[in-house]
């Protein structure tokens, strides 16, 4: 692994991971209907972007789904992987390591299917969902993130210094007051991430939300994805430009946060 | 202070952490229930009713399958299961060409994006600072953004009249485009561009680890780059390979998106099949036994190599 | 041995009369099949500063965290000022711990961390940040209140660790390693500081210690443990004088261990036959019998030696000096006898001009009966 072998194979991979990103980017300031051959520059696609009021309203409802189901993710993820972390002895330990683990290797088919058809039942004999809609997506979403979330919470759980949480203790907090004065500001950046993390799986989902939603519910990856389904669409591309500048804007953001928080520390 | 004084100042104290033992104890209970409840409802309960349907018949009714139970003419209650649609599977050559298709697929898949991601997780892991920051950074970026828009991309490349084609065309390479979209290289390609990252931040975790005297020791005792390599760099990086081909193969598996985009009619993969059985033919009995079996011959080896692994880990 | 009038109240654990602060009974505790701490029994007095002294693993660190509450016993009792602490949770007992990791909140400042406590205890917020501050003056570093703690040097920590653990004034403090993380240096500086601080705050310090050299100087009484049990308790100079087993004497400094049996028990003399010494006469000791397997313990500077052999001597042998090294103060040799057993001896350098016994050289080394230590385990 030297000499010329590495850095070519290098600058391929990266080829190969940027060049459609870029080529997306640059057809979606295309005039041309054909998304492939050049026929000028023009915005024109954003406009329509912006016109066509079922992209913007499934929007909100992604937004939405996402903003509840990565919150509540956070609250079950961070509570199972305490519990996990700091409780070494209880009635179904093994069963809820389990729980927590198999959504991140579950296929999502078969946890959209199966979460459909619980609703379904439940509905039949409860009442409850009656129909489906943001409830449920948010509930399977907030269901295979917590996994995400709890394996991060986890990982900064086991590494945290316990004798924090006992000292806490030995001068006289109780438990909740522990955790709320001492656990849950330490663990803060990584619970962060697992929200960020949370929302953007649940923002990108395309499997689960088709099962599990209902005729007034659609997310902006099933309306982009009976779109596209249909052939390549101009409209798409910008759409995706406008994401891929978010995300940019949010890393540059967070990138010079942690540069500043670095230089602070020093 | 005599004994009988402290045991009078003791009293309260008793009477306290008693209850604070009580409350501490449903408090604790409490906390393991929130979690514990949450996913048996949402999680394991799901695959009870998964396993009750699969046992029904798809009817054109609200909902679409037999009910379990029925009351007989004589007013007992029957119970209305049936295998016919497992015996529908075994017979029917589709479904197990679509559940081998996929572990072929996966397979494949995984090993292009290893010999793809091993070069660039390498080539991370020994670059200097603020190199090598940037170079993950751009590995991870791609992620954050959608997933779905990663694989229309390529679909604006692969197709006849798309960037690829057209521009071997203008060189003067093909007379006229070639065939990539709706075949089985596609859907490769789909899932290696979409999982790559996952195959190269692990392998990076374990690279960097590898203690660069180990290389030195090598090569000052007389290996050459490439035995090195192969004697040394490659057999301890074997955790990261091992978790970074599980990161992709298991997703692949069960994927519908890139081959529902991506390949032609005839790329069968498990997951579409489900879908379609779902979606298409609305048979929602038939799918919920495509789903327990695809979770018995699939997840279930998989999920028992992660516990091992997991439970090598904490040893 | 009459002790003087006044010993009873500086050394109460002389004193059969006078009442344990902490007293543990009949202590065990069990991990799975691992035995942490096995029927430990121990009483501390009032203002002690006691060091439990032993190797990582052999269950001082078990005590400790028991003593704090941190870990239930599987079975025993710890009474503190009198009251059982078995159903005490840790925020509730009258003890506060300094940690081995300092354990300070790195999201709170260090006044912040100081006054944590008190206003768990519900003193008023001007309240616990004036007495937090006072606190922070005694340490000597009042001018870092509003720092956070990884703004702060290893030894600021540790002091910042210990004013917020005394801050509330606990009937019982406890420290486990509390100058482990620092260096040589500052750790020698250190101990006079605990100790000063201890004895003008009138807490009852336990200290949990691998380092011999820290529990001699710190302590007034030393527990060493092995393998979950104490072994000994006693005064740094009765441990270090008179251990009562091998282990003791070998774990506290350096010592020379033989191995022998009682070959003859008089009224006026007891003899002891050793593989390495032969015959070693000394006065009878009461509890030993006629051919019982015991060891005697030798500390190096307790050897005397010199070129001819000493007058009026009951027990001295000749050897060769195979190795010796100059330190300084001191001179350390290694001596080989006839019987081929080396023997380690110090002697100290008192006089400048002297013309000290060197290497190859014939010497004989003798002891004093008194300084033979005889162990029966």
């Amino acid at each position: 692994m030297r000499g010329w072998f590495l850095p070519v194979t290098v600058t391929l991979g990266f080829v190969f991971l940027y060049a459609p990103i870029i080529s997306l980017v640059v057809f979606s300031f295309n005039d041309s209907r054909l998304v492939t051959v050049w026929g000028g520059f023009s915005t024109r696609w954003y406009g329509e972007l912006l016109r066509d009021r079922q992209i913007l309203s499934s929007a909100w409802v992604s937004l939405q789904v996402a903003f509840a189901s990565a919150t509540l993710s956070v609250v079950i993820g961070t509570l199972g992987a305490f519990v996990l972390t700091r409780f070494s002895r209880f009635t179904g330990r093994l069963l809820l390591t389990g729980m927590i683990t198999a959504p991140l290797v579950m296929p999502e088919v078969i946890t959209g299917l199966s979460l459909l058809l619980l609703f379904v039942s439940m509905e039949l004999t409860l009442g409850w969902p009656a129909g489906r809609g943001l409830t449920t997506i948010i509930i399977a979403h907030t269901t295979f993130c917590a996994a995400f979330v709890a394996v991060i919470a986890q990982s900064r759980l086991r590494s945290m210094d316990e004798s924090l949480e006992e000292a806490a203790r030995d001068l006289g907090a109780g438990p909740v007051r522990v955790f709320f004065d001492i656990t849950l500001p330490v663990i803060a950046p990584a619970l962060v991430a697992g929200w960020l993390l949370a929302f953007t799986l649940s923002l990108d989902d395309l499997v689960i939300a088709s099962f599990v939603s209902g005729p007034g519910a659609s997310t902006l990856p099933m309306v982009i994805f009976s779109k596209i389904r249909l052939g390549v669409s101009p409209d798409v591309n910008a759409l995706a430009t406008i994401i891929i500048g978010f995300v940019l804007v949010a890393v540059l953001i967070a990138g010079w946060m942690m540069r500043r928080a670095m230089r602070k520390e020093m | 202070m005599s004994a009988g004084n402290a045991l009078t100042r003791s009293a309260p104290w008793r009477g306290t952490a008693w209850m604070m033992g009580k409350l501490g104890l449903s408090g604790r209970s409490l906390v393991i229930a929130i979690p514990m409840l949450w996913l048996a409802v949402f999680f394991l309960a799901p695959f009870f009713v998964l396993g009750r349907i699969s046992l029904a018949e798809a009817i054109i009714a609200r909902p679409p399958y037999t009910p379990f139970f029925d009351r007989a003419p004589d007013g007992s209650l029957e119970i209305l299961a049936s295998f016919e649609n497992y015996r529908f599977l075994l017979e029917d050559a589709l479904y197990r060409n679509a559940y081998l298709s996929s572990i072929r697929i996966a397979l494949v898949s995984t090993l292009f994006a290893l010999l793809i991601g091993y070069p660039i997780a390498y080539y991370i892991a020994r670059a200097p600072e603020p190199k090598r920051s940037v170079l993950l950074m751009m590995v991870i970026l791609p992620f954050w953004t959608s997933f779905l828009l990663r694989v229309y991309a390529w679909m604006g490349f692969l197709r006849s009249n798309g960037v690829i084609n057209n521009t071997l065309i203008s060189l003067g390479i093909i007379d006229s485009p070639i065939q990539m979209m709706q075949t089985d290289f596609a859907v490769y390609i789909g899932i290696v561009y979409t999982y790559l990252p996952f195959m190269i931040l692990p392998l990076y975790a374990n690279l960097t680890k590898l203690d660069g005297a180990l290389l030195e020791a090598a090569s000052d005792l007389g290996a050459s780059p490439m035995v090195t390599f192969f004697t040394v760099t490659l057999p301890l990086s074997l955790p990261g390979i091992v978790a970074g081909s599980m990161l992709v193969f298991i997703p692949a598996i069960g994927e519908y998106v890139i081959p529902a985009l991506l390949g032609g009619p005839d790329t069968l993969m498990i997951g579409r099949v489900l879908w379609d059985e779902f979606f298409s033919s609305r048979d929602w009995p038939v799918a919920s036994a495509v789903a327990i079996v695809m979770l018995v011959l699939v997840v279930a080896p998989i999920m028992w190599l992660q516990s091992v692994q997991n439970r090598r880990e904490e040893t | 041995m009459a002790q003087p009038a006044a010993a009873s109240e500086t050394r109460p654990w002389r004193d059969a009369a006078s009442r344990p602060f902490i007293s543990v009974r009949s202590l065990i505790k069990r991990f799975d099949d691992f035995t942490a701490v096995s029927n430990v029994d121990l009483d501390i007095y009032k203002g002690e500063l006691f060091c439990l002294l032993g190797e990582s693993g052999c269950g001082k660190s078990t005590l400790l965290r028991m003593l704090a509450g941190f870990e239930q016993p599987t079975s025993g009792a710890i009474f503190i000022d009198g009251e059982d602490m078995a159903r005490v949770p840790p925020d509730r007992r009258p003890t506060n711990m300094m940690f081995q990791s300092y354990a300070l909140f790195p999201h709170m400042s260090v006044e912040k961390n100081v006054a944590y406590g008190l206003l768990r205890e519900g003193v008023k917020k001007s309240e616990a940040y004036a007495r937090a501050g006072d606190m922070l003056r005694m340490v000597k570093l009042e001018k870092l209140a509003r720092r956070k703690p990884d703004q702060l040097s290893g030894g600021q920590r540790q002091r910042v660790a210990l004013a917020r653990s005394l801050v509330k004034k606990p009937k019982l403090l406890l420290l486990d390693e509390p100058l482990g993380a620092l260096d040589k240096k500052l750790r020698e500086e250190t101990q006079f500081e605990l100790i000063k601080l201890q004895e003008t705050l009138g807490v009852t310090f336990i200290v949990v210690t691998h380092d011999q050299d820290e529990a001699m100087t710190l302590a007034t009484r030393i527990g060493v443990m092995k393998d979950g049990v104490i072994e000994q308790i006693g005064e740094p100079r009765e441990i270090y004088e008179t251990p009562n087993s091998r282990f003791v004497a070998d774990f506290i400094g350096t010592v020379n261990l033989f191995t022998g049996k009682v070959a003859a028990v008089a009224p006026d003399m007891m003899r002891i036959e050793t593989a390495e010494l032969g015959d070693v006469r000394l006065p009878p000791q009461t509890g030993l019998t006629y051919g019982q397997q015991v060891w005697g313990a030798v500390r190096p500077e307790r050897f005397a030696l010199s070129r001819t052999r000493p007058e009026g001597a009951a027990n001295a042998w000749e050897g060769v000096v195979e190795e010796m090294g100059y330190i300084g103060h001191m001179s350390q040799y290694r001596i080989r006898l006839a019987s081929g057993v080396l023997i380690r001896a110090t002697q100290s350098n008192r006089l400048r001009d002297e013309d000290p016994i060197s290497w190859d050289e014939k010497v004989w080394i003798s002891v004093q009966p008194a300084a033979f230590r005889v162990l029966t385990r």
